[in-house]
């Protein structure tokens, strides 16, 4: 037996997930990343003498859709607690975090792997804390700055059961949750900008039984590949530790991105006694039920049952649907073009190839884009319609994009673009092609049907791209009879 | 020195110059403050700054507000704009506060003069301000003796005549104490009636800011300018509050309780003396007085220590922000980053600020949190319901405020414990967030204490100010004005 087959791996996450808020958790500071350092800060969020937190409404409310969209239980009675520890990127030398009355608890995460297999994670908890600021170590000086913009910023940590049981099933479960925070509004997770960071506890068991091994927690990883990467280092440890008969001592553990290998934390941070205790400048609190509910009623369709949804009932390739849940406003895009074509593959076609085109050559975001969803709708129902012909159609979309006055019929009119489909002027292009290329039309005669494309190809460059390919196909045929008949 | 009320009411009709008044205000501090050292920055300019304002707004023909031209002292632990702000700590030298507290915000716009920050045991932790990194101050009465404290230098400036009111804050009597050791009135409002905005922490869960005053008209003039929600502070309370100046001043068929608890054995026999016949006044007065035999309060003997496991805990955590890295100078000398944190607490704060951090650290340690610091609630929560369930049959509960009087400097600094007792009678509502005013109640005849004050402390269920100011002055009205301390006796 190999370690890998002698050892499963039993990995539970706790994601620090930044709430998309405009302002700070606990006072009006503009929540923003990139600013110069320091210039998002006030008395309260520097901890000045006799500041008192006040709780943002917005940050409750993004909480709680991220909650729910992760199955959770919201507690309708919950508090604050203050989490004690010194670091000078921590103002106040407490986190306001929650302790025993998460916001919350006991949520079921469906996640889809990349076979399309369906799995779920049980969510223990999900609770809202402020973020530290941040230390800066500028390069050739032996000293360290402190930046407070990001003090105070409003986070979700949301903490998996031990329920996923490969490096797979962890980043298939990361990518889901990331999906959902962001089509429910939740959060941007942005891991570049710290949005989006993960802790991971891995232990190994005898494969085949339900014990619990030792753990350890590998702490501040801000990138998939890193996740990845500090995941399968973990569990080569820790399988040759136990191959070799020894034992995984519990600890925290950093990942180094460039031996790619983990290594244990040494020094104070381990052996944190963080004195929690409630917060007493923020009272309990009672998060409305009803309240609750009309923000369950406004939750959008969640991407893993949209995924769903698409690959069944829509009939679309998983590749398409996994492409359309990937951001909610391309999804929410191809809902409003399909339901005017009525035709989910051609349509989910169209945005996946030349809508993301004109976004990737204009650097501009979905919702900017002058060929909104009703004008790609006018679009695939002409090219459906045989008014003009796909690659007409692709021309057209470009010309859509500069021209959002004029219709897709009306520019093709315009463009000349209108396909060629009427017999007299096809069958005299037919002719023409056939009369120029002697020396293909015998090879095809000869037997090589496949040549039969390379004419077609013709007949539509001749009509630049004008003419009705199946109509053109169906007049070389009735023209040169089947191939080898010669 | 005229009342508050009387100041304001002729600086309204034009009778008085507020900058008039201000001066003869900084007149008074600086020929009695170097007798007392009542104030850490008296900041004269500030005073004549506000007092200008006041003029200029009377020019206008406007009404410059219920406090104009009052001068008002704020303990140094309440922030205001550009001033310092120590909390009579060394860690908090030279530092300014970049905002203004809630309080002062309220004094300021009803036309108050801001007349200096006075001296406090550092950050509001002690009860003589001999733990003040500043020096002590002395009681006007006895300059050998202590003002009481926390809030000692309010309670000072105040008995001195310097000032018709100044604010304190009480965590476990720090208001009512000094108040009742310098034979003036001082309120502790209900935990969440003002605004701790700007108030340096201390006990998050029970700090609280009220008025001293020469007369417990001016407490109740304060106290209904500073209460009140506040949006920065979510602990205040939103409902409706009733004046505690326009309620109707009168003892008559008030149901006062005397606890039995309040009349413990440490409680010295003349200061009892004084209490019972300001009791006597009381029923005089019409009001009804019962001694409630001992039993209704059960867990008020574990007040003390109950009460230090809570606000010490919340103490280990408020001040754990001054790290060294933004307040206090930095020692450069520490290698390592926990060396360094180390090196300014323990330089910089004093013995007993140390000693509270690590009791509160302690009775919050994983391992200790269950025994200490839960347990506390858990003792905290009781004396709330014993509290309660007194008040089902009194309107309020009345006895000594302190167990002794203003004692001498140096008599209890020694003894940590010994200086924990002042709070043996305060703590109580304290824990239970309820208001409690002290008034003065004649001088001690006889004994350690002779001649000193006493003061006569009514406590009323939570939200109640209104009564228990009303009641304040009711009692005022019976017995007369308080004695004067010799300080005062100049001005005739
Ligand atoms: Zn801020």
């Amino acid at each position: 037996m190999t370690t890998a087959t002698r050892w499963e791996p039993v990995i539970g996450l706790e994601v620090h997930v930044h709430l998309a808020t405009s302002s700070k958790m606990f006072c009006r500071c503009e929540a923003r990343f990139g600013a110069p350092p320091n210039t998002l800060v006030c008395p309260v969020c520097t901890s000045q003498p006799g500041t008192l937190p006040v709780l943002n409404a917005e940050a409750l409310r993004r909480g709680v859709l991220a909650g729910l969209a992760l199955g959770c239980t919201i507690d309708p009675h919950t508090k604050f607690d203050r989490k004690n520890y010194f670091y000078p990127d921590l103002p106040k030398g407490y986190q306001i975090s929650q302790f025993d009355r998460p916001l919350c608890r006991d949520g079921r995460f469906r996640y889809r792997m990349p076979d399309g297999a369906d799995r779920e994670a049980t969510i223990v908890r999900a609770h809202l804390e402020e973020d530290s600021g941040k230390i800066i170590h500028p390069e050739g000086m032996d000293l360290s700055l402190v930046d407070l913009n990001r003090a105070g910023t409003p986070l979700l940590e949301i903490v998996s059961g031990p329920d996923l049981h490969s490096p797979e099933e962890a980043m298939a479960y990361l990518q889901e949750l990331r999906r959902t925070l962001r089509a429910v509004g939740a959060g941007d997770c942005d891991m570049e900008k710290g949005g989006f960071r993960c802790d991971a506890n891995v232990s190994l068991r005898p494969a085949g039984t339900e014990t619990l091994g030792t753990r350890t927690e590998t702490k501040n990883l801000n990138s998939f590949k890193f996740v990845a990467g500090a995941l399968q280092a973990e569990i080569e440890r820790q399988g040759a530790v136990l191959d070799g008969g020894g034992e995984v001592v519990q600890q925290t553990m950093a990942y180094d991105p460039v031996s790619g290998r983990t290594r244990p934390l040494r020094g104070k941070e381990d052996a944190h006694d963080y004195r929690y205790f409630p917060e007493p400048d923020l009272p309990e609190f009672r998060v409305d039920p009803a309240w609750v509910e009309t923000l369950r009623a406004s939750l959008p369709e969640l991407p893993h049952d949209r995924h769903a949804r698409y690959t069944g009932e829509l009939g679309l390739s998983a590749g398409d649907a996994d492409a359309l849940v990937a951001e909610r406003e391309l999804g929410d895009y191809f809902e409003a073009a399909v339901a005017i074509t009525g035709r989910p593959k051609e349509t989910a076609n169209w945005l996946l190839t030349e809508v993301l085109r004109l976004v990737n050559e204009r650097k501009i975001a979905l919702g900017e884009l002058a060929l909104g969803p009703e004008r790609l709708a006018e679009l695939v129902q002409l090219v459906d319609a045989g008014g003009v012909s796909v690659q007409a159609g692709r021309r057209l979309a470009t010309e859509m994009e500069v021209r959002p006055d004029a219709t897709a019929a009306a520019l093709a009119e315009e463009l000349d673009l209108v396909q060629v489909s009427d017999d007299g002027a096809l069958r005299a292009l037919v002719d023409e092609v056939v009369g120029q290329e002697t020396d293909v039309v015998e090879r095809y005669r000869g037997g090589n049907a496949g040549l039969l494309n390379a004419l077609l190809g013709s007949v539509m460059k001749a009509s630049r791209g004008k003419a009705d390919p199946k109509a053109a196909r169906e007049l070389l045929l009735e023209t040169l009879g089947p191939a080898g008949d010669g | 020195m005229l009342s508050a009320t009387a100041i304001a009411a002729r600086v309204r009709s034009g009778e008085f110059d507020p900058q008039e008044v201000t001066e003869a205000a900084i007149r008074r501090l600086e020929a009695r403050d170097p007798q007392v050292h009542a104030y850490l920055d008296p900041d004269l300019e500030r005073a004549r700054r506000c007092a200008d304002a006041v003029a200029e707004t009377l020019r206008r023909g406007e009404d410059p507000g219920r406090l104009a031209g009052v001068p008002v002292s704020l303990k140094d632990n309440m922030a205001v704009e550009g001033a310092t702000l120590t909390a009579g700590s060394r860690i908090l030298e030279g530092y300014r506060a970049p905002y203004t507290s809630h309080v002062a915000q309220r004094l300021l716009a009803e036309g108050a003069v801001l007349l200096g920050r006075t001296n406090l045991d550092e950050f509001a932790m002690g009860a003589s301000t001999e733990n003040s990194a500043y020096g002590p101050s002395r009681n006007p009465w006895d300059r050998d003796r202590v003002p009481g404290g926390s809030s000692g230098g309010s309670a000072a400036a105040v008995a001195a005549g310097i000032v018709p009111v100044a604010l304190g804050s009480e965590t476990g009597g720090s208001i009512r104490q000094p108040a009742a050791l310098c034979g003036v009135t001082g309120f502790k409002p209900t935990y969440g009636a003002v605004s701790r905005h700007g108030l340096v922490a201390f006990g998050s869960s029970l700090d609280v800011i009220g008025p001293i005053a020469c007369h417990a008209e001016d407490a109740a003039l304060v106290h209904d300018v500073i209460a009140g929600h506040d949006p920065r502070d979510a602990t205040t309370w939103t409902g409706e509050r009733p004046s505690a100046l326009t309620e109707r001043a009168d003892l008559e068929g008030l149901r006062i309780g005397i606890p039995e608890e309040f009349l413990d054995d440490a409680v010295d026999a003349r200061v009892l003396e004084r209490v019972s016949a300001a009791i006597a006044q009381l029923e005089e007065g019409g009001a009804i007085t019962r001694v409630v035999p001992k039993g209704s309060l059960p867990s008020m003997h574990l007040a003390i220590p109950v009460y230090y496991l809570v606000a010490c805990s919340e103490a280990s955590s408020n001040l754990a922000r001054f790290d060294g890295i933004r307040y206090g100078p930095a020692r450069e000398e520490a290698a390592e980053l926990h060396e360094r944190y180390a090196a300014t607490r323990a330089g910089l704060f004093g013995p007993e600020v140390r000693r509270r951090i690590l009791l509160g650290t302690f009775s919050l340690s994983a391992g200790y949190a269950d025994a200490w610091y839960k347990k506390a609630l858990q003792v905290r929560r009781l004396i709330l319901d014993e509290f309660r369930a007194l008040f089902a049959d009194y309107d309020l509960l009345a006895g000594p405020t302190s167990p002794f009087g203003a004692f001498k400097i140096g008599e209890r600094s020694k003894d940590p414990y010994a200086m924990y007792l002042c709070d043996l009678l305060t703590a109580p509502a304290c824990l239970a967030g309820l208001p409690s005013v002290s008034v003065p109640c004649g001088l001690a005849r006889k004994g350690a204490y002779k001649g000193l004050p006493v003061g006569l402390s009514l406590t009323g269920p939570a939200g109640h100010d209104h009564k228990v100011l009303a009641a304040a002055r009711a009692y005022e009205a019976v017995r007369g004005a308080p004695e004067r301390s010799p300080l005062q006796e100049d001005e005739a």
